[in-house]
């Protein structure tokens, strides 16, 4: 049984329809990558599946149970962890605050503050600073650690490379492949298609709100995912 | 001299209970960007109402305000709480328009039901003598001891505010959900629940300011406006984002007004109008803004 | 090839409306010679209400604007207009678009300090600068300080001249602020307008001059405002501090905007004739009926937030006051 998987999954902003009827799965202990150009879905995607915009009852399902048309902070609580586009991390609290935001929702698990910091020292050292005095790479490993607070079964990552130098970038992925290899299902979104095909197991590839290919991630071809990302 | 420190203690003691009108002004915005306009009507309710409650308790009148307070509290945090759950909630959002629609019309609803059950007549709480003890300072100076209260109950419920912001779980969720929303949801916080609990504080706050309010002067029902306006003057002559800095402003409210009585009557509130548009032209962000 | 369109402004509902308005005013500015005196007095009050409503909603529904201070200079034009009459011994009549310029002049200044306080807080700063002028004035004995003072110079006037020409006026009032709201609607401003109500950083990036905008908006208002103001003194003859900058009007004319559907000229006029109605029927009951009223406009703004008209409007795709662009595209071949 997936961990979590979509069925014609489709999406409004309004009247203008952003998903047509996107299938997706991942299986516990995967890492699926979800690419796609800018405005191809994968945003809207998630936050579907988060709950951040309303799902039809039915069309979401995770750890075998309808999640669709749940709000947002119900879904969290079952177990989905989001590390957002662009970090996202509360200016008004301190780096340490911000962590313990992400464990708000007490559930169980071996994330605490002491095993964020061992992951990503940085942190540590700055863990009394406002949140915006960090740099983009110190806010995105922020952004995960307070993800992780939350014990998730699931984690999802949206365009974690963005506006990072690929030196951090690689930093990055480097701790969250640790994470994951201790079994943390983890969905990776992201617009740069080498650096997901690396991280990642299978891969789905998005085009204006609908899925144009799937398949693992080693066997897909340059062409095909030429093809599936930009439709030529 | 001596003439000169009176005034600006009394000043002082007198923007004590300014601050207490302010605190849940201060909340309110700097959670949600709520503008209660109600704000100064929910405290003269409140002040109605401990003087009801007081009435129907029997107690003596040295006791009475007290316990007539103790159970408004409760009360004052569920009405606060269903008030922003099931009405304010709906209003929320990038257009002011709705939530101070909303406010203003309930400002009316309060001010003209409480004149018909009320009528126009002035009331206030009966303390037992409290409002006009006093103690003796040095140079035959003295200060009312219920002034003295209400300020003692400004600085420590401006302490506590922010201790809550600060140091509790609750505070922290507070300032995530007013700095982003959304990802504040994605932490599990239900923002229509937390708001809720905010306004359900504010409303402690209220029932606090207007049964001391009560308590120290008379009210009569088209009292609440005048009251919105001293706490919204204190919120911004200290510094949104700052229960300090609310405390601050509510204090030199009080003495620009005291300063501005002694000079002529008739300018009295005028003086503490000018000093905040004065603070507006001179520095908009007010004297202790907690930058973001 | 580049299709053609046209861009139409006018509907046929428009036309027809248009030829309707203009047959009501003419029968209206007929009333002083054989309507009862009474009518016009509830007309001359109705005006004011209708002006100033209309000022607020040009300021909140396309400005995005919300103040709840437009009072001070409704007061600021009744009190000009008494010290051009009473003091300046001019002819009350002629100093009524006056003392709006006064109105005007003031709000210049004005705005420069309410413009430092954005949405809630900039609603509530009006307010209290209402409340500086009118403890200001209350504290100036030579304009009868807080007691207030009479219009006295009509008095030599005979009553059914002053009467007749107070209406006249107030019914000119009226159709100049209808007539001025759809003139900037339709122009170049009143997309201006529209694009700062939905977002000021995207009007500015769009070329829109936000502050001139607003400014614009702001004096125009106040212009109004004042004229209601003047009118209203005009016909009541005794002004006070209490009366001139009460709250009442911005909440009456928040009412009657809201009801009517914000946003929209139409929306105005359902909202004064409701209100009017409303008034006549109900306001014996004092101060449940001012309860009926603040409960009225919640339920309106979280049930029906675009007002009567609103509702009406996009059910039947109505626009009687075409200030909307709409793009006529050739039929296919």
């Amino acid at each position: 049984m997936a961990l979590l998987c979509t069925r014609r999954l489709e999406a409004y902003y309004g009247d203008f329809q952003a998903l047509f009827g996107v299938d997706f799965e991942i299986d516990a202990g995967e890492v699926v990558a979800l690419v796609g150009a800018n405005g191809a879905g994968k945003s809207t995607f998630l936050k579907t599946v988060c709950g951040l915009l309303p799902a039809p009852r039915g069309a979401v399902a995770f750890l075998g149970e309808e999640i669709g048309g749940l709000p947002a902070a119900k879904i969290v609580r079952r177990g989905i962890a989001l590390v957002p586009e662009g970090r996202r991390l509360f200016p008004s609290l301190s780096v340490e605050e911000n962590l313990r935001m992400g464990a708000y929702v007490k559930r169980a698990g071996p994330w605490r503050l002491e095993s964020v910091y061992r992951l990503f020292p940085r942190l540590e050292e700055r863990r009394a600073a406002s949140a915006t005095a960090l740099s983009g790479g110190e806010q995105q490993m922020a952004a995960i650690g307070r993800a992780l607070m939350g014990n998730p079964r699931l984690l999802i990552c949206d365009e974690l490379s963005l506006g990072l130098a690929p030196v951090v970038v690689k930093e990055i992925y480097q701790a969250l492949a640790t994470v994951c290899r201790d079994g943390l299902t983890a969905v990776i979104v992201e617009q740069d298609v080498a650096v997901a095909q690396r991280v990642s197991r299978r891969m789905y590839c998005m085009q204006e709100g609908r899925i144009t290919l799937s398949g693992v991630s080693g066997e897909l071809t340059r062409e095909q995912i030429s093809q599936a990302y930009f439709g030529v | 001299m001596l003439s000169f420190i009176d005034t600006i203690l009394q000043g002082i003691l007198l923007g004590g209970l300014y601050a207490l009108f302010a605190l849940g002004q201060s909340l309110l915005f700097g959670v949600m960007r709520l503008t209660n306009t109600a704000h100064g009507d929910f405290i003269i309710l409140a002040a109605f109402a401990a003087s009801s409650l007081a009435l129907a308790i029997g107690l003596p009148a040295a006791a009475a305000p007290w316990a007539a307070l103790l159970l408004l509290l409760p009360l004052s945090f569920g009405a606060g709480y269903a008030l922003q759950r099931f009405v304010l909630n709906g209003t929320l959002g990038r257009d002011p328009l709705p939530s101070l629609v909303v406010t203003f019309g309930l400002a009316i609803v309060i001010q003209n039901a409480l004149q018909e059950i009320f009528t126009a007549d002035p009331r206030s709480i009966d303390s037992g003598g409290l409002n006009t003890a006093s103690l003796s300072l040095f140079g035959g100076l003295s200060v009312g001891v219920l002034p003295l209260l209400i300020f003692a109950a400004a600085v420590v419920l401006t302490c506590s505010l922010q201790l809550l912001f600060d140091r509790t779980d609750l505070g922290r969720a507070f300032r995530a959900v007013s700095d982003d929303r959304e990802a504040a949801e994605m932490m599990g916080i239900d923002h229509r629940h937390v708001y809720a609990l905010a306004t359900g504080i504010a409303f402690l706050l209220v029932a606090v300011a207007g049964t001391l309010h009560g308590m120290k002067t008379t009210v009569s029902a088209s009292d609440g406006p005048a009251l919105l306006l001293y706490a919204f003057e204190a919120v911004i002559i200290g510094g949104m984002g700052s229960f300090y800095g609310t405390l601050a402003g509510g204090l030199i409210l009080g003495v620009t007004q005291d300063v501005g009585f002694r000079i002529d009557p008739g300018w009295g509130i005028w003086s503490g109008h000018v000093a905040f548009l004065a603070m507006l032209l001179l520095r908009p962000s007010g004297l202790f803004p907690r930058t973001r | 090839m580049t299709p053609s369109f046209t861009v139409a402004r006018a509907t046929r509902a428009s036309r027809l409306g248009g030829v309707i308005a203009v047959a009501l005013v003419l029968g209206l500015a007929s009333f002083p010679f054989w309507a009862d005196a009474g009518w016009m007095r509830d007309f001359d009050e109705m005006a004011c209400y209708f002006i100033f409503a209309l000022m607020w909603n040009l300021l909140a529904g396309y400005g995005g604007l919300v103040s709840i201070g437009q009072q001070a200079f409704f007061g600021l034009g009744g009190y000009a207009l008494l010290v051009l009459g009473n003091h300046a011994q001019m002819n009350p009549f002629l100093a009524v678009p006056l003392a709006a310029l006064v109105a005007l002049a003031v709000a210049w200044p004005v705005s420069r300090i309410a413009f430092r306080l954005q949405g809630g807080y900039f609603a509530i700063g009006t307010w209290v600068i209402s409340e500086v002028f009118r403890l200001s004035i209350a504290n100036v004995s030579a304009v009868g300080g807080g007691s207030g003072t009479s219009l006295t110079a009509l008095r030599g006037i005979p009553r059914a001249t002053r009467e007749s020409v107070t209406f006249w006026l107030c019914l000119a009032g009226a159709t100049a602020a209808l007539a001025l709201a759809y003139a900037v609607l339709r122009s170049r401003h009143g997309l201006a307008f529209l694009a700062l109500r939905d977002s000021e950083i995207a009007a500015e990036s769009q070329g829109v001059d936000v502050a001139r905008t607003k400014a614009f908006l702001y004096l125009t208002a106040a212009f109004g405002a004042g004229l209601a103001g003047a009118l209203y003194f005009l016909g009541n003859l005794r002004i006070s501090p209490d009366a001139a900058f009460t709250v009442n009007w911005s909440a009456f004319s928040i009412f009657i905007v809201l009801v009517g559907g914000v946003g929209t000229l139409e929306g105005t006029i359902v909202g004064i004739v409701l209100f009017y109605l409303l008034n006549k029927l109900f306001s014996s009951y004092g101060t449940w009926y001012l309860v009926g009223l603040g409960l009225l406009a919640v339920v309106v703004v979280l049930k029906l937030p675009h007002g009567l008209w609103g509702f009406v409007s996009a059910k039947f795709d109505l626009h009687l006051f075409p200030v909307q662009r709409r793009l006529i595209l050739p039929e296919k071949e």
